[in-house]
């Protein structure tokens, strides 16, 4: 019987229990999906979701795509980026400034092209690199390769120099400090520190409605399932196994002939780019973007959602993003103070006890 | 033994100088295709950076080290991998989060870039040359076991093994049998010599002189970065500068 297996098998490390983990993350998906339609039920149902349940969880959904983004890149090739927060705001920026151009003159001002800002600080005319953003196409390519390019600079310059683990990390937390900093500036013509907010519509959906809710949770969850499918992809290819072999052993996998530095910044790239679809998810269903997504504690507390969900599985590094933001929601609604013990002590616990995370409970093999 | 065919290795006046210590002074060393050369010598006479020399670990301070018509000291490692030159370190360093099919895998000769990395598809082919090179290092039995949970043999094995898929012309072996049991070392030396039976070259830096003697080849002797003696093992036993420096004490 082992026989037959080891020749039909597509690979013979493909654990079995593959099947049954796709099912699970499948009815995942589609419980998510049905928070929607629960809303719409009359609010004495039994079944009735408040739209503060839909509204949170469309966000804990982008949460868990960037969630996903790190761990594609920490628990397979083992870089531990401390900014991936800088690519998740980068989108949101993008598509923020759309939202921006969408309001037209019905901003305070009324000026019929300028954004409310640049009217303020006396500004004439919409400054080259605003210039396309009224397409919805261009700023949503932008969400992707803004993050994209900056990945691929910062990447290059500390790959090809072999800059590895905490060296690398804090090169990337000093990255997104650097850009808070930069986006802080009034000058710099993303609207200082105030950022964007008071957005009207997307592709024609009045924002704010119920309708436009769910839109955004539906295209939330796409690109939820969208990015698994892609990372559960990497991760099972022959690249996945490239990667896994960077983290345990660099410099052997460079004397079998591999460009390290080629396949880090593939996936270090890549990984950026889905950061940038989470926060340009992310905007447009809480309304606002402003310099504080770059603060270096935001980077931070995405690592730990994937340390607690378990490193290297990632349907863990999603579970975690949703249950550690579900204990932020409810203790900063009845402990606010706590919050940050609370989520220090989380981290603590699980690196102890946990090692695995809590995917870790429910399987033995790791990748 | 005088052969026609133009050396596989050709190392000329190479030294290699760390900070005023001379790791390397003025070595020479010529390998033909197919031959199994085995390079000893005591602690610190130069056998790892003489490896690191030629894999592009480190550049030499001067001299010649040729592969072929290949120029090894204006390349990086990954280029002279991808050249037909493979290595085996010391310790031996497989992938342990890998099967050793996958171990296997990763070393077989395929496109290396990201992208055709994401796209390849073991094809009968591939698995056909994994499967017998599982044979070859007596390791079918263990081919779905992570190669974390192998014995130090095995470990050393599936490592030679990773060097014959990426199907090099020069293969550098360094202390294959190193914390090897008696029926290990000789399994060992049983396949390093049908390896070079096969057309290949083979490298063997040793310490163990039962496991040289063994092999059976002519033998290089090291001492303070250059070659002492070359001969057959008896010639090189009876050297009596090899008896003072190395094997008399």
């Amino acid at each position: 019987m082992s026989v037959t297996t080891t020749t039909t098998a597509a690979h013979p490390a493909l654990p079995a229990a593959r099947v049954g983990l796709r099912a699970v993350i499948l009815g995942a998906l589609l419980l998510l999906a049905l928070l929607p339609i629960l809303n719409r039920l009359p609010p004495d149902s039994a079944l009735h979701v408040s739209d503060f349940a839909v509204s949170v969880t469309g966000k804990w959904i982008c949460y868990a795509i960037l969630a996903l983004a790190i761990d594609l890149i920490w628990g397979y090739a083992g870089i531990l980026s401390l900014g991936h927060g800088a690519f998740f705001a980068l989108g949101g920026y993008a598509i923020g400034m759309h939202l921006m151009r969408l309001i037209g003159d019905r901003g305070v001002y009324g000026h019929p092209v300028l954004p409310d800002f640049m009217v303020f600080l006396g500004w004439r005319e919409l400054p080259w690199y605003w210039w396309g953003f009224d397409h919805f196409a261009f700023a949503f390519a932008m969400a992707l390769l803004v993050p994209g390019a900056l990945a691929a600079v910062v990447g290059y310059l500390a790959f090809r120099s072999r800059i590895t683990g905490v060296y690398f990390s804090i090169i990337t937390q000093a990255m997104t400090y650097a850009l808070m900093l930069a986006f802080f500036r009034n000058d710099m013509g993303f609207g200082g520190n105030n950022g964007f907010t008071d957005f009207k519509e997307l592709l024609g959906l009045p924002l704010h409605t119920p309708e436009a809710r769910a839109a955004l949770f539906y295209a939330s969850l796409a690109g939820l399932a969208g990015a698994l499918w892609l990372c559960r992809r990497v991760a099972g290819s022959k690249l996945g196994r490239v990667l896994v072999a960077i983290r345990d052993a660099e410099s052997r996998v460079r004397f079998l002939g591999y460009d390290v530095t080629a396949h880090k910044l593939f996936v270090f790239v890549l990984s950026a780019m889905l950061a940038g679809l989470a926060g340009a998810l992310y905007v447009p269903q809480v309304g606002i973007i402003n310099p504080g997504e770059f603060s270096p504690g935001n980077s931070i507390e995405a690592v730990i959602w994937v340390a607690v969900g378990g490193r290297g599985t990632l349907v863990g590094a999603a579970l975690g993003a949703f249950s550690v933001n579900a204990l932020k929601t409810w203790l900063t609604s009845v402990a606010p103070d706590l919050w940050l013990f609370v989520l220090g002590g989380l981290f603590i616990a699980v690196t102890l006890f946990l090692p695995r995370g809590l995917a870790g409970l429910f399987r033995r093999r790791e990748p | 033994m005088s052969s026609a065919a133009p050396p596989v290795l050709y190392l000329d006046g190479v030294s290699v100088v760390f900070d005023g210590f001379r790791a390397l002074n003025d070595l020479s060393l010529v390998v033909d295709p197919g031959e199994l050369r085995a390079v000893i010598g005591p602690n610190g006479a130069g056998k790892t950076t003489m490896m690191d020399v030629i894999t592009g670990k480190t550049r030499p301070t001067s001299g010649t080290v040729r592969f072929g018509d290949h120029d090894l000291t204006q390349l990086d490692e990954a280029a002279i991998a991808n050249l037909g030159i493979g290595r085996k370190f010391q310790k031996p360093t497989v992938f342990d989060a890998l099967t050793v099919f996958e171990n296997l895998e990763l070393a077989l000769k395929a496109p290396r870039g990201p992208v055709a990395c994401l796209r390849w598809m073991l094809t009968g082919e591939a698995r056909r040359r994994i499967e017998a090179t599982l044979e070859e290092i007596g390791l079918a039995a263990r081919a779905r076991d992570r190669a974390g949970v192998l014995s130090h043999g095995q470990r050393q094995w599936l490592e030679i093994g990773m060097l014959l898929m990426q199907d090099p012309e020069l293969l550098l072996v360094d202390e294959p049998v190193a914390g090897m049991t008696d029926q290990e070392t000789e399994h060992t030396a049983t396949l390093l010599r049908r390896i070079a039976e096969g057309g290949r070259s083979v490298v063997v830096v040793e310490h163990d002189l039962e496991f040289v003697r063994a092999l059976g080849r002519k033998v290089t002797v090291l001492h303070e970065g250059s070659v002492l003696s070359e001969g057959p093992i008896d010639q090189v036993q009876n050297d009596p500068r090899v008896i003072e420096v190395y094997l008399g004490r």
